[in-house]
């Protein structure tokens, strides 16, 4: 079967990229095939592999064929290899290599470096379900519930995006990476997941819908820079891989929003009008919003620290290369080269944050995390809406990036959310004012009570103004049968 | 209420909702036109650009861009990156009902298609009841089950026509006769992808095949290698469709009994006309509004419903069954019939209260219109004013496949 938008259900592996004709490559996916269902079995969600889960699953890669909905037993959804439409004639719009045709084979020379991007890139994918595998027993919904599953299935299936590239790709190499991916854990000492965001734990759903509003979002930006690659299967993977983050996004977003929206409704029904009197909010039963925004502290400091250094050679030579971009590349007007640019970047300057221009090739990653900050700010804003909608004098905002950073300039800095720079003392004296304390924790924790009841929702959380693919509000969106 | 609102001032509007849609920019990759664009607070679509192909509605994460307004003047783009939240429907009472066939595109094309013989917008009648579309979707199809498989025309003749009565157990569909449901075959086509929706007139009257009983039936006929037809005449007594709709808002039964209704029809274009039939025979058995049908077929045995028409009274439904291939006779076609009762015609068509239904084949189109000017010319009416004056009104409909 050649390559089309439809899937090809006839192998095991669902595709849209003529793997019955790739006899090589699907024998390899194959035999990778019953590692990963053993992974997802042993590290996926934990005690719902038998439940029904109303799940999308694409059935074609056009628009009215990609989200079918339907009630699926997780470990037997169609996980396959679907990439965007290939588009004649594409080229590679940036670096040295600017103009020749798009690469439909890996350039010999760039090998090495195209395997790591697609190594980290994938290493994110399982790491985020493991972080998240206890989360389904206190489910403040079935609705929610439900969203945690699409997110896992979904992380698992770019997980098979990017073992099919190394599959096809890369030969030998490429085979033990894909092996490398199902033997690393998140948070494991010996065996660690690639990148330190993903090896925190995701202890509660307040963590959960911070890590799909902001480290899923650091996803959405690096995959939107992928997207812009010279290597021409990685594009086209990553093009479909961003149709199906956005509701990743969807979940963080909302999540947080309905969080807020409750405690904000709980705090009017009692006459509290000071957001920071925070022992009678918490009375309510409701999560206080000066801890909402801790966790966002916590969340987006991580996050930020997944874009790796602000100044980097690594990230110009992959820029130059042509292998990774800048977010929308091609709707930028400048000369893609980016020989003679400069860029404006933060650093630390005698004990201050200062803006200092750098060569614009090497500081890709700071304009890449200034895109995603901007990003970030436009959902706080949302947020923002809520609370002032509600009528709360509260205002969440982002905190500084020199804040709590272990990666880059500000890694040996102590800042306070506002940028400003502290003694290691000072730092913790005040640092429980600023990121979640254990107590915090604690309390979050003792919320999180499972409500499975058909359209009710946990005590903390509000209802969202409209169901998936458009139920009624007590649809039920897991049948649990639990294992 | 905006009472001097008419129907064809009136657009249906595409927007997203604001509040929750996440500006993940889904919809602005997908759309194949370019009409959604953004700035930092909102995405916007552009009306003069959008097709209601509904690329963008599946995709979407949210379900925010699944949002529609009836409108006199398009929001702007300025409009629309204004806002916190959606605007209310603005309130065009029954005049916005009758506005849009239906919200899907694919079936709203279809129904464009279908009614584009009416030579211009068409408008539901006067004293038509307020129609419900587009209440179930693809997306959320309603299910219905199969109560009844008849075959209506003769064994012996070469068309297979079915009757097919679909139940809808406890779910509201509510439907007018003359509007259509939608059935999506099962299963995928070569492709791969889903099946093309087809459209059926409803052949039941509004309040049941058999009163109150939340049935409706449809008139199919078996096409030789047909995906639709042959899925629904091999249907079994129990199995179970998917149904979308209803559809349509333009061609509709008038509801005053003193409206004189010209029907005129091939095939199983007589399903609306079954319906229309059913309902003056329940509601207003005797009233002073004629009824009259020019049915053709190429015999009596390919004529759906041939046996129970034979019972309907004529004071009820004056019938003209014609047929082009009857051994030994001349070929005769629905425009001879017209034209060789011009007189009768020619009064009910000087009458405001007179108005013409044509269901069939696209083909009968031309000639039905030509056998109508030859009536008016022998009797000093003008079809080419009479015509658009009957559609304005809402009293000159065409629905042709």
């Amino acid at each position: 079967m050649p390559e089309t938008t439809n899937v090809d259900y006839s192998t095991k592996i669902p595709n849209n990229v003529g793997l019955t004709d790739d006899q090589r490559v699907l024998k390899a996916l194959e035999q990778w095939h019953p590692g990963y269902i053993d992974w997802w079995m042993t590290m996926g969600p934990e005690g719902f592999q038998t439940s029904d889960v109303y799940l999308r699953t694409a059935v074609s890669i056009d628009p009215k064929g990609w989200a079918k909905f339907d009630y699926v037993k997780m470990p037997e959804y169609r996980w396959g290899i679907l990439l965007a439409p290939r588009q004649e004639d594409r080229q590679v719009n940036f670096g040295v290599h600017k103009g020749e045709k798009a690469w439909q084979e890996v350039p010999g020379e760039y090998r090495a470096m195209l395997r790591r991007l697609i190594v980290i890139q994938g290493d994110t994918e399982p790491a985020s379900v493991e972080q998240q595998r206890h989360l389904g027993k206190t489910a403040p919904s079935l609705y929610d519930m439900r969203n945690l599953f699409q997110v896992n299935v979904e992380e698992g299936r770019h997980l098979w995006a990017m073992v099919y590239l190394l599959q096809k790709y890369f030969g030998k190499d490429g085979r033990e990476e894909a092996e490398g991916l199902l033997q690393r854990r998140s948070g494991d000492a010996d065996k660690p997941r690639m990148l330190g965001a993903f090896n925190e734990a995701t202890p509660d759903w307040l963590s959960f819908f911070m890590f799909t509003f902001f480290t899923d979002r650091d996803g959405k930006m690096q995959l939107e820079s992928l997207a812009q690659s010279g290597f021409d299967p990685l594009s086209r993977t990553c093009r479909f891989m961003l149709t199906e983050e956005a509701h990743h996004m969807f979940v963080g977003e909302t999540g947080v929003g309905r969080t807020i929206e409750r405690t904000c409704q709980a705090m009017k029904e009692a006459g509290i009008e000071d957001p920071y009197d925070i022992a009678a909010v918490r009375k309510l039963g409701v999560i206080d919003l000066p801890t909402i925004q801790k966790k966002a502290n916590l969340h987006f400091s991580l996050s930020l620290d997944l874009f790796g250094s602000e100044v980097s050679t690594n990230a110009a030579n992959y820029y130059n290369s042509g292998l990774k971009g800048r977010f929308q590349e091609t709707r930028i007007e400048d000369d893609h080269e980016l020989t003679k640019a400069s860029y404006p970047v933060s650093k630390l300057v005698d004990g201050q944050v200062k803006m200092i221009d750098e060569p614009a090739l090497t500081a890709i990653n700071m304009r890449l995390r200034d895109d995603y900050v901007a990003d970030c700010a436009k959902g706080v804003d949302r947020w923002n809406k809520v609370i002032e909608k509600a009528g709360v004098n509260f205002r969440l905002k982002l905190p500084h990036v020199a804040f709590h950073r272990h990666i880059g300039e500000f890694q040996n800095a102590k800042a306070t959310p506002e940028g400003q720079i502290l003694s290691d003392a000072e730092w913790s004296k005040k640092k429980d004012q600023w990121i979640p304390s254990t107590s915090d924790g604690d309390f979050i924790a003792s919320l999180m009570t499972p409500c499975w009841e058909r359209g009710k929702f946990a005590p903390w959380i509000s209802a969202p103004k409209v169901g998936i693919d458009n139920k009624a509000g007590d649809f039920e969106y897991v049948k649990i049968h639990q294992a | 209420m905006n009472a001097l609102v008419r129907p064809s001032e009136l657009k249906k509007q595409h927007l997203i909702d604001p509040e929750i849609c996440i500006r993940c920019g889904t919809c602005e990759a997908t759309c194949p036109v370019g009409a959604v664009s953004h700035d930092d607070v909102n995405y916007v679509v552009d009306a003069d650009k959008c097709e209601y192909c509904m690329d963008c509605i599946a995709p979407c994460p949210t379900g925010s861009i699944d949002n529609w307004r009836i409108v006199k003047v398009a929001y702007s783009l300025a409009d629309q990156l204004g806002w916190a939240e959606l605007p209310r429907q603005e309130d065009f009472g029954e005049a916005a009902a009758a506005a849009v066939e239906a919200i899907e595109g694919e079936v709203g094309a279809l129904l464009e298609r279908a009614h584009s013989g009416t030579g211009g917008k068409p408008v539901a009648p006067v004293t038509a009841s307020k129609p419900t579309v587009n209440i179930f979707t693809r997306t959320r199809p309603a299910t219905a089950t199969v109560q009844g498989n008849y075959r209506i025309t003769a064994q012996n003749g070469s068309s297979d026509v079915r009757h097919i009565v679909l139940s809808f157990g406890e779910t509201l569909f509510p439907v007018l006769e003359g509007q259509s449901i939608g059935i999506v075959p099962p299963g995928m086509r070569a492709d791969g992808r889903p099946h093309d929706v087809r459209l059926y007139s409803v052949a039941s009257a509004r309040d049941g095949e058999k009163r109150n009983a939340n049935n409706l039936s449809l008139t199919v006929k078996r096409s030789e290698g047909g995906v639709a037809s042959n899925y629904i005449c091999d249907l079994k007594i129990g199995e179970k469709v998917q149904v979308t709709g209803p559809f349509g808002a333009t061609f509709l039964m008038p509801n005053d009994p003193s409206t004189n209704i010209i029907m005129i029809c091939t095939g199983t274009g007589s399903a609306p006309f079954r319906a229309f039939t059913e309902r003056r025979r329940r509601a207003a058995p005797g009233a002073p509004g004629k009824m009259i049908m020019f049915f053709g077929a190429r015999a009596p045995e390919e004529l759906p419903y041939f046996g129970p028409l034979q019972k309907v009274p004529e004071s009820l439904l004056e019938k003209h069954l014609v047929y082009s291939r009857l051994p030994g006779r001349p070929k005769e076609y629905v425009q001879d019939r017209i034209r060789s009762r011009a007189g009768r015609l020619a009064d009910l068509l000087g009458s405001e209260q007179t108005h013409i239904f044509i269901c069939g084949l696209k083909g009968m189109e031309a000639g039905v219109d030509e056998a109508l000017a030859d009536v008016c010319r022998g009797y000093s009416l003008d079809w080419s004013r009479l015509k658009p004056q009957m559609r304005a009104t809402g009293r000159y409909h065409v629905e042709t496949y």
